[in-house]
């Protein structure tokens, strides 16, 4: 007995001294973000008791640490939604481990164990990604191999099932809950440059890739046969030459019947282009995309943005202004066909209208339209978009008229000495809001918009900003419009809106801002949503405090979105990281 | 799964204690502008400081951010030998626009792309901007999430306190 202590004393020693040079050489890190909100009645936005639903207060919240030693890491995350902002998917309710890793990589073959996000190519067969602003992780759980044979050349596997907000893929009984499938997906990428080593810094660059993604997945529908195993393909080339780049991606899809393809039997099939050129003070993008039922979804009958395998980009302009982005656009994968055109150009620095430090422009168009969808001869039936059929034929190159979306905008931005900033936009909008939002039988907006903003800077640690934006629709408060559909109608119409922010000790700042929606058609929707914040941030610490009104509107990252009720309150973020 | 998960955290705190960082460079590859691989870890500036950005298009903020930094680069680099490298978070979406819109703006970082947020959850960057100074043997200095006017000159001491 006593040696056995000795020996495990001794074990323990010589562990404890491995551990230490474990724990000594390690990098340790972390963050954690809690979003918190105090939601209120408002009866002048039409806030009341049972509008809230009895939620008075909510709070996101996520912790993770990770720990990485040499080529080993690994990780967890906690996360908390007790219960989730509004906006947020009730599922999300709850709390516990939403994710946790461990990986060895050691530049020539890389394994990663637990959950984990990757990409392949653009994403159009596979994506896994986290954005916590949108409430929005769609992680495989299982294995992720990496092989580096050579130089440029990389090799990837990936296996698991995707997280389902909370439910577990297996109940304790180890029955299986859902219908959710099993994606597996290898991908390969070359890139001839780095591979050749007198080819390295060449003018004319290459590299190609090619993916292969499936999903096995259970038949339990009592209407359809579901095919059980679901795969698609992917193949892009990049091309460099000197300023110029090219690159384009197509991807395929066989036949996935699904709640969101309303149980077609039509492949799927999707293309990204763009061509670029660029030199300093100068860059030019042309970029197009056809979409054609893709929509890729682990289980056949999720919904909305639950259990995306792939990621569809949309191409257009992402604005930043509080008044455009309240009619963001979001990618439609059951059709769409789109181009986009980008000019940045910086007036040179010591020219008459370049000043001394430069003018920067900036132009984009875009512009979004469905596919043509054409009916299909069903045995002996002309049918179009029938549930149980091929569904449609659709002309490849061709676009619908029905126009989803164009934007067109213009940007200016000056400094024009030490103290003064200024920047001022112009946007025409064309939103197609009866499609993007599914509010059936809405007109569309047509919309002009104007951003004006001024930064002054008063000293080194204290400085002014203004903006003022203004957004004049076609359904303005002259519209007549029928009172049945009065409830559609909360964001119509003409808005003004400015802020007011002062930043002292380059530390603290305060604001206030009021949105007015005071051209809408209805007199009862021509409402403030004032509201003020203060802030305080410090190294790798943020802690912002609001009070006032929100209006509804569309938070969108990467073309997914979440729609955010109107509420009235408070919220709190404290964000931070070590 | 909560007793795992506490259990895990307090394990990895107590480890965070004792933890001596040596270089604090994540071991994670990105592209450049070029498609060339880069792994975060060999990123360095010949014994002299460096910046890590994390940038996006659509953040107004990082715009203005980078916009004020390249205004100041060309003094940075002459008087402390400063490199910054702006990482874009930007998804595929705007994965073509990067160049062009980073050399229309003439900015003259070394900009990296970081297309699935790699890198951003290895460096623990919740929101960008977000800004890391290191000094010239890989160790973090100095941090800052956000970007508020002045920034840029705190950001400037910081690397007047390590440049030789």
């Amino acid at each position: 007995m006593k040696r056995l202590v000795l020996l495990s004393a001794m074990l323990m020693v010589v562990l404890a001294v491995r551990a230490q040079s474990f724990i000594e050489n390690a990098q340790i890190n972390g963050s954690f973000q809690t979003d918190a909100q105090v939601y209120m009645e408002d009866d002048g936005i039409g806030i009341t008791s049972e509008s809230i639903d009895g939620k008075k207060f909510a709070v996101n919240g996520f912790g993770k640490v990770a720990y990485a030693y040499g080529n080993f890491s690994a990780g967890i995350r906690f996360e908390a939604f007790q219960p989730p902002l509004n906006g947020f998917r009730e599922e999300l309710k709850g709390a516990g481990l939403a994710n946790f890793y461990a990986s060895h990589d050691n530049g020539f073959i890389g394994i990663t164990v637990g959950d984990f996000y990757d990409q392949f190519g653009n994403g159009l067969i596979f994506r896994t990604y986290e954005e916590w602003s949108l409430g929005m992780d769609n992680s495989l759980r299982g294995v992720r191999t990496v092989f580096r044979p050579i130089d440029g050349v990389i090799l990837k596997g990936v296996y698991g099932r995707q997280r389902y907000y909370w439910a577990p893929y297996r109940d304790r009984d180890m029955t299986i809950s859902d219908e959710r499938g099993l994606v597996r997906g290898v991908d390969g990428e070359w890139d001839i440059n780095q591979s050749i080593q007198s080819l390295n810094d060449a003018k004319f660059r290459v590299s190609i890739g090619g993916s292969f993604v499936s999903k096995q997945q259970e038949d339990q529908s009592m209407f359809y046969y579901i095919p059980k195993n679901v795969g698609s393909f992917a193949g892009r080339i990049n091309l460099g030459y000197g300023r110029f780049t090219f690159s384009t991606e197509y991807a395929y899809k066989i036949n996935d019947p699904s709640a969101i393809n309303n149980y077609i039997y039509k492949e799927g099939q999707a293309l990204l282009a763009s061509l670029s050129y660029s030199q300093k003070g100068l860059g030019i993008v042309l970029q197009v995309k056809r979409i054609d039922n893709m929509s890729f979804k682990s289980m056949y009958t999720a919904q909305e943005n639950d259990l995306d395998i792939n990621f569809i980009p949309p191409i257009n302009y992402t604005h930043t202004h509080s008044l455009p982005s309240m009619y963001t656009y979001s990618t439609q994968p059951n059709g769409e066909m789109g181009a986009q055109f980008q000019i940045n150009y910086t007036i040179p620095k010591g020219t008459p209208l370049g000043g001394k430090y430069g003018t920067k422009l900036a132009l984009n168009f875009s512009q979004v339209n469905d596919i043509i969808r054409d009916s299909i001869n069903d045995n002996g039936m002309m049918v179009l978009n029938m549930p149980g059929t091929d569904g449609y034929k659709s002309s490849f190159f061709e676009a619908s008229g029905h126009k989803f979306y164009r934007d067109i905008n213009f940007e200016i931005d000056k400094k024009i000495n030490k103290s003064w900033h200024v920047n001022a936009q112009y946007i025409n909008l064309f939103y197609d809001m009866a499609t993007i939002e599914g509010h059936v039988g809405m007109p569309d907006v047509e919309a002009n918009i104007v951003a004006l903003e001024a930064t002054y800077k008063i000293n080194t640690k204290n400085s002014l900003r203004l903006e003022l934006q203004g957004l004049w629709e076609k359904i303005n408060k002259n519209s007549d419009v029928d009172e049945s559909e009065k409830k559609d109608y909360l964001k119509r119409g003409d808005w003004a809106f400015a802020l007011l922010e002062y930043t002292f000790a380059s530390r603290w700042f305060v604001s206030v801002a009021d949105k007015y929606n005071y051209g809408n058609p209805f007199s009862e929707y021509r409402d403030h949503y004032y509201t003020g914040s203060i802030g305080f941030v410090k190294d790798a610490t943020r802690v912002t405090l609001s009070a006032g009104r929100q209006s509804e509107g569309v938070v969108c990252v990467g073309g997914v979105c979440r729609v955010v009720p109107a509420s009235s309150g408070f919220t709190l973020t404290v964000s931070t990281s070590f | 799964m909560k007793k795992l998960a506490l259990f895990f955290l307090m394990v990895l705190a107590t480890a965070g204690l004792y933890a001596q960082t040596k270089n604090d460079l994540p071991n994670v590859t990105i592209k450049d502008l070029a498609g060339k691989d880069v792994n975060i870890a060999t990123l360095s500036n010949d014994g002299k400081p460096f910046v890590i950005t994390f940038w996006a298009t659509w953040c107004g903020p990082c715009v203005k951010e980078h916009n004020a930094l390249s205004d100041v680069y060309d003094d940075w680099k002459e008087e402390t030998g400063v490199k910054i490298f702006a990482v874009s978070i930007d998804d595929s979406r705007s994965t073509a626009k990067i160049k062009p819109f980073v050399e229309g703006k003439g900015w003259e970082f070394d900009v990296l792309l970081d297309t699935n947020k790699e890198l951003a959850r290895a460096m623990n960057v919740n929101n960008p901007p977000f800004t890391f100074l290191f000094d010239g043997n890989g160790k973090m200095v100095y941090q800052h999430s956000g970007y508020l006017e002045g920034s840029e000159d705190d950001l400037y001491k910081e690397i007047l306190k390590i440049a030789k």
